[in-house]
């Protein structure tokens, strides 16, 4: 029973007013849906799809195609050490071993009381802070295995639950567009040119 | 520690002209007050003030390169649209996930306003009647300061119905990406925000400009290109091209990443700055860490064919790069100092692209893991001679005839430039290749050593201490 609840429900339909066709809205209600449940469910891909008008087929399809979505629970905290070039040569194979001791599972894998889960990841734009991590997408930077453990008591402690919110949820400050101020979808069977703009542009 | 540290690192407090990056001092630079008080949306008034080709002709003027890999100008894109098809749209690329690359997010979670503002500018100049900012789901701070600032801008009537009381009306619709590096490419990112997996489409037909989002002509520019548009309006054409070179004006933020002692990214003067001047410079890297020998080094992200000291002296210069044999692409420059593996260094690379290839072409899904596995048995010491031909022999499938590479005088090589031919839909194939290639041909004698002295070198040579004996 993981549909979207009714307030995500009035927020996806927000969101799929913004694009000129629903299936664009995709992507961000699969969010909504693993912000809800922390992965996505069998129910919720195909409540997205009714709500955007596609089938579930292709809403899982658009799913698989992207690392962010989960289609098995993980844990509270994903842990993501990026592995790339960059990273690479200032030690993060090392900070990769020493992450799986420390949690005591290999990377793909979750804690046994649910609260980590490890994985390599890639480029994290922050090449210049190597070796960086990101934990919930918040990132971490020129971590160094002591940091490493530092950041594990904490979050164990919950003394970061302010700062980094469970799996699942990643801007904590949405786009709301005010009805009286919104221009309005502009679809293409719009015909001519826009308001302002000279039909013969002069270019 | 905090787990937040956004804000650490970004270190350039050189004494330059600043175009996009002239409120990073600031503490709360991403807040609308900060803006205003810093001559925000001064830009879009003084377009607003003139008429949409005024606008447009100042931007090709200005001759803005495309920041997002490509260096296309964005005067001349936006000119290459059909004049009689609408609607038209203005996809913002903000995907950043090329390896090496970082300054996009920053922009975004730094100054979002900014960026806005040159949106904005662009929907005016170029009629696009609605805007997509795409950023990149592991972006959640970049997220939540445009969201934060779209927000403003809209109570402020900067952005909507009949802007600062005009009739130029646009929404800006902030959309959320989910991890998938393939979907940077223009048209991938396109297929994206339509829903759908994010797989490269033909060009031809479909250039965006032509043929993009829902079928319509549709402009794609990466986020810091938008963001040089408000200081160019304030301080017009003049003033811009005044800074850089003639066929490079203007600023380019590049992100020096790897061995040097002041890792950073630094808004640079385009066209002029030696990677010399960068890697050695005071006022930015301070040299090679350790007092070490610089090796080796990418000059345009992840894709980019390497370059060693023999090239230091060649300026931040698309055109001179290219003939050189390599390219800037997106502004992301990797060192490697003399202790680096270099055979693990390129494994880095080519499994990254390997792992992001969508699959749609044989050449690019087959021959990436293939360069991988080859490449991976050689770097842990199991690999045989064969194996290096066999690595040149995919890459010839991959990108037929002469790839590109730098000269090396000590290796008698002269330089072979860009570009290449290729076999595959977009450039992921051929980046798989590029660090492969750059390795074997600057540095074979590395592979030979791995190959005759089987498992005597610890792969972690790549580590900047060394591993522990038998951590393998
Ligand atoms: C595989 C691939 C990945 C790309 N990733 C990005 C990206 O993350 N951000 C970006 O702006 N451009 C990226 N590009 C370039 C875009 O296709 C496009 O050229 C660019 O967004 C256009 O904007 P510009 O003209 O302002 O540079 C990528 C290209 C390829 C082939
Ligand atoms: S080159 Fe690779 S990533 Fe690009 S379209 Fe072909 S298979 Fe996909
Ligand atoms: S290589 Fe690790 S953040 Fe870019």
């Amino acid at each position: 029973m993981a549909r979207l609840n009714d307030d995500n429900v009035r927020l996806a339909q927000e969101i799929i007013g913004r694009y000129p066709r629903p299936r664009s809205a995709t992507i961000p209600l699969l969010h909504l849906a693993q912000e809800q449940e922390g992965y996505l469910t069998q129910d919720a891909i195909k409540h997205v799809a009714e709500l955007v008008g596609a089938t579930s087929a292709e809403v899982l399809g658009t799913a698989t195609f992207y690392e962010m979505f989960k289609f098995e629970p993980v844990g509270k905290y994903l842990i993501n050490i990026c592995g790339t070039m960059s990273c690479a040569l200032m030690g993060a194979e090392e900070l990769m071993h020493h992450a799986e001791e420390r949690l005591g599972v290999k990377a793909g894998g979750t804690t046994s009381d649910g609260l980590f889960t490890l994985e390599h990841a890639e480029c994290q734009a922050a090449c210049t802070e190597a070796p960086c991590l990101q934990v919930n997408y918040r990132h971490a930077f020129r971590v160094t295995n002591a940091d490493l453990d530092t950041l594990i008591d904490d979050l164990r402690a919950g003394t970061l639950d302010g700062e980094i919110p469970a799996h699942g949820t990643l801007a904590r400050v949405r786009q709301s567009i005010p009805a009286d101020k919104a221009a309005g979808v502009v679809t293409p069977e719009q015909v001519g040119a826009p308001a302002w703009f000279p039909a013969k542009d002069p270019s | 520690m905090s787990t937040y540290r956004w804000a650490a690192g970004y270190i350039d407090d050189g004494d330059r002209p600043k175009i996009v990056t002239s409120r990073f001092e600031y503490e709360d630079s991403y807040t609308l007050e900060r803006y205003h008080a810093t001559g925000g949306y001064d830009g879009l008034k003084r377009a607003l003030a003139k008429a949409p080709n005024e606008v447009h002709d100042e931007v090709r003027g200005a001759t803005i390169l495309g920041r997002g890999g490509a260096g296309f100008p964005a005067g001349t894109k936006w000119g290459l649209m059909p004049a009689d098809k609408y609607p038209r749209y203005l996809v913002v690329n903000g995907d950043e996930s090329e390896p090496g690359t970082y300054k996009d997010r920053l922009l975004m979670e730094r100054d979002p306003h900014q960026l806005i503002e040159g949106c904005l500018i662009a929907a005016y100049a170029a009629g696009l009647a609605q805007v997509f900012l795409y950023i990149r789901g592991e972006m959640p701070l970049a997220h939540e300061r445009v969201g934060q600032a779209l927000n403003e801008a809209y109570a402020a009537g900067y952005i909507g119905k009949n802007i600062l009381g005009t009739n130029f009306s646009v929404d800006i619709v902030l959309h959320w990406g989910a991890g998938a590096y393939v979907v940077g490419e223009e048209t991938a990112l396109i297929e994206s925000l339509e829903g759908k997996r994010g797989e490269p489409r033909l060009k031809p037909p479909f250039f965006p400009a032509a043929i993009g989002l829902y079928g319509q002509p549709t402009i794609v520019n990466n986020v810091e290109t938008l963001s040089n548009l408000p200081w160019l309006l304030v301080n017009g054409m003049e003033a811009y091209t005044a800074i850089g070179t003639q066929t490079s004006p203007g600023t380019r933020m590049v992100a020096v990443s790897g061995h040097v002692n002041r890792p950073g990214v630094y808004e640079i003067i385009n066209g002029t700055t030696t990677f010399r001047d960068l890697f050695y410079g005071e006022e930015f890297c301070q040299g090679i860490r350790n007092g070490n020998e610089l090796k080796a080094f990418v000059p345009g992200g992840g894709s980019a064919p390497w370059f060693t000291p023999d090239q230091l002296d060649l300026p931040f210069e698309g055109r001179l790069v290219g003939a050189a044999g390599s390219m800037l692409g997106s502004g992301a420059i990797m060192v490697m100092d003399h202790t680096t593996d270099i055979p693990a260094a390129a494994l880095t690379l080519t499994r990254f692209y390997a792992h992001e290839s969508c699959g749609q072409c044989t050449p690019c899904r087959e021959g990436g893991t293939w360069l991988e596995r080859v490449l991976a048995r050689v770097v842990a010491g199991n690999g045989t001679p064969a194996d290096l031909d066999q690595l040149m022999e995919i890459g010839e499938s991959i990108c037929p005839g002469d790839f590109p590479h730098a000269a090396n005088e000590a290796l008698g090589l002269a330089a072979t430039p860009f570009p290449y031919k290729m076999t595959t839909i977009c450039f992921v194939g051929p980046s798989a290749y590029a660090p492969v290639h750059s390795a074997l041909t600057l540095f074979r004698s590395e592979f030979e050593a791995k190959i005759t002295r089987r498992n005597s070198i610890p792969v972690a040579a790549i580590h900047s201490t060394p591993a522990p004996a038998g951590a393998h």
